[in-house]
């Protein structure tokens, strides 16, 4: 069964999951800060992949992804460092990343590994619907792989159902029409929009990210949703306060 | 006439194009990919966009025989002179035609990304000419180098956002200008070059075929064929040389050359010559050729031309590469720069630096005698006064 599947098998409300850069502040800190994650209790992991043109993030992903990649983090790195704590990790890991990473590693090659690291679900927010369709559903179906689609307000009934009837793991819930790190409370208009996917009954769980990041917008999307992520706010704490106060930005968060 | 430089319903040139694009975007694309053509070929539009052209722009632009530059080359060398355009460049042929669908799409907010900034003033002025608000995003480097550019924008009411991540050039204004339209979605983007997701690449092009559509009956007029031996032009996006290919493409007997950005040297490490050093990639939500590590990112290029230092190509031209099509070439910095000078010493026009690029690989060819060739000049220098002058004593 999907790994994420299998959470919602015990646990279906206030899912609480983090994004963070791989190699962010450091090198090393890809590990550290999963088993920080996990120790502070997060339901799961998305696992960003630096890129140098990431067009669907905002300016503190983007920063944090240029400093990773100045700390000389590639692929091939964030695959031994998962590696590394692929035995000992209870907690589910995302990979996300942007389509040309994929492409360029080599497909099977990236879907192996990305499977040898004990991952199954994957996030790509430059894949089309119809690309998947046409090609990388068979891909990806080959390694076990699910890969997550987006919604958004403006997302059609009819596309959200057939999404659905790809989905194993979840449906990611853009909160709104933006890119990530979008700041504020949520507004009664979106929240319109989650009552409404809500009341579609999808079989899929939903997650509401882009725009969560504090108690108050986490639970506000929690009353509508399975749960959500939060990403930029957890970076700009990562940036600040170092990997040694992740107890303490969970703790806030779940209070 | 289906042509196989056509895309396809998905938007593919071959195994390049599609619409790699965010979900967030999706309905935008949508929109525009239902209706561009349908908006194109109706007869309202047509007549907007052909007076328009006639009479705002100028069209149609001259076709000069270039008889200096013919002599010391050995060959009938004719200028498609584009730098005669209102606003100085064949940019203003695709802004023209945008600007129309967006009305007609009912859109009152337009975006632009620009790196030379030629495709900035063209959009701020067809913004000002309709009324419009108009929101151009530009590198903040490519802000210093093309001040002159940036005055102008201003002057026509446009806001110039400086893009400060990665490069800080052409790739990030428009990575900021699609961010911004995520954001935006009642937006019109309005793409300088034939980049970008399906139906873009193939809309700038259909808006830029009007440059090889008048070489047609003007060579016809001057030479008694409509064809010419060989037809030039400088490629970063490639939207003019798609608009001075573009009715010659299924005519094998019309050779097609495709100059790119060599800067310091094709191998030197600072090049935009994306063909010879790319790959398959996506980039600006199109599958094409892509400067890129072995990891996939985007690898920032170099070219003295801000026009040209693009780390991708559009899809067409990827495919008119692969299929072995079009021929391409490259020109650098240094024979850029001597290109420019020798047009404006004996034929008295000073041509963009991206333009030179083009003119530079007349020295690399083996001309014949009758040989009819065209060379798109596809914008005019004033732009590139200050670099022009800061090298003319090299």
């Amino acid at each position: 069964m999907n790994s994420i599947k299998n959470i919602f098998q015990t646990k279906d409300q206030n899912l609480l999951s983090i994004y963070f850069t791989c190699g962010f502040p450091k090198l090393n800190d890809t590990t550290r800060v999963i088993e920080g994650l996990t120790s502070a209790g997060v339901d799961f992991i998305e696992v960003g992949l630096p890129y140098s043109d990431p067009l669907a993030d905002g300016p503190t992903i983007q920063e944090s992804s240029q400093k990773a990649l100045e700390n000389g983090i590639n692929l091939d790195i964030v695959f031994e460092q998962l590696m590394t704590i692929k035995e000992t990790n209870k907690t589910p890991l995302v990979l996300m990343g942007y389509l040309n990473q994929l492409l360029k590693y080599g497909e099977d090659k990236f879907c192996q590994k990305v499977v040898d690291c004990g991952i199954d679900t994957l996030i790509l927010p430059d894949l089309p619907m119809v690309e998947y369709e046409n090609h990388y559903k068979a891909l990806f179906d080959k390694y076990g792989i699910n890969n997550v689609f987006l919604i958004t307000p403006h997302t059609t009934e009819e596309r959200i159902k057939k999404i659905d009837s790809y989905t194993e793991s979840f449906i990611y819930m853009v909160a709104s029409s933006s890119i990530t790190g979008a700041k504020g409370e949520i507004s009664q208009q979106q929240i319109d929009y989650f009552k409404r996917i809500k009341s579609m009954n999808l079989q899929s769980k939903l997650i509401i990210g882009f725009g969560i990041s504090d108690r108050q917008t986490f639970s506000t999307a929690c009353q509508y949703a399975n749960g959500a992520i939060i990403g930029s706010a957890f970076i700009n704490a990562l940036a600040d306060n170092g990997i040694n106060h992740i107890n303490s930005f969970i703790a806030q968060i779940r209070s | 006439m289906k042509s196989k430089f056509h895309p396809d319903k998905n938007g593919y040139f071959g195994q390049f194009g599609g619409a790699f694009i965010p979900e967030l975007l999706y309905p935008n694309v949508k929109e525009l990919e239902d209706n561009y053509i349908q908006i194109i070929e109706s007869d309202e539009f047509q007549k907007e966009y052909k007076s328009l052209l006639k009479d705002y722009v100028g069209r149609p632009s001259p076709l000069y025989l270039a008889k200096r530059l013919s002599e010391k080359y050995g060959a009938h060398i004719y200028l498609k002179r584009e730098d005669l355009n209102h606003t100085g460049a064949h940019k203003i042929n695709n802004t023209i035609g945008q600007i129309l669908i967006a009305q007609k799409l009912g859109k009152t907010k337009i975006i632009a990304e620009t790196g030379a900034g030629q495709h900035g003033v063209a959009t701020a002025t067809v913004c000002a000419l309709m009324g419009l608000e108009c929101t151009v995003f530009m590198g903040e480097k490519d802000i210093v180098r093309q001040a002159p550019n940036v005055a102008r924008m201003k002057m026509l009411g446009a806001k110039v956002v400086p893009a400060t991540s990665g490069s800080k050039t052409l790739k990030d204004a428009t990575n900021e200008a699609i961010r911004y339209w995520i954001q935006n979605p009642e937006t019109f983007y309005l793409i300088g070059s034939v980049v970008g997701p399906h139906p873009h690449p193939d809309m700038v092009a259909r808006l830029q075929a009007v440059i090889s559509e008048e070489m047609k009956w003007q060579l016809k007029e001057k030479t008694g064929n409509e064809n010419p031996d060989t037809i030039i032009a400088c490629v970063g996006g490639g939207s003019n040389a798609a608009g001075a290919f573009y009715h010659y493409m299924d005519d094998e007997n019309v050779e097609l050359i495709a100059v790119e950005a060599a800067g310091l040297g094709v191998h030197s490490g600072e090049s935009a010559a994306t063909s010879q050093l790319g790959e398959v990639g996506i980039i600006h939500g199109s599958k094409t050729i892509l400067m890129q590590d072995d990891y996939g990112q985007i690898v920032e290029p170099y070219s003295i031309s801000a026009g040209l230092d693009y780390p991708g190509v559009g899809p067409l031209h990827a495919f008119l590469y692969e299929s072995k099509r079009a021929k391409f070439m490259n020109a650098t910095d240094k024979e850029a720069l001597a290109a420019a000078y020798e047009l404006t010493k004996i034929e008295g026009i000073i041509p963009a630096l991206e333009t030179a690029h083009a003119l530079a690989v007349l020295a690399k060819l083996d001309l014949k005698k009758d040989q009819v060739v065209v060379i798109n000049l596809s914008g005019r220098g004033d732009k590139d006064l200050e670099t022009f002058i800061k090298h003319l004593e090299d």
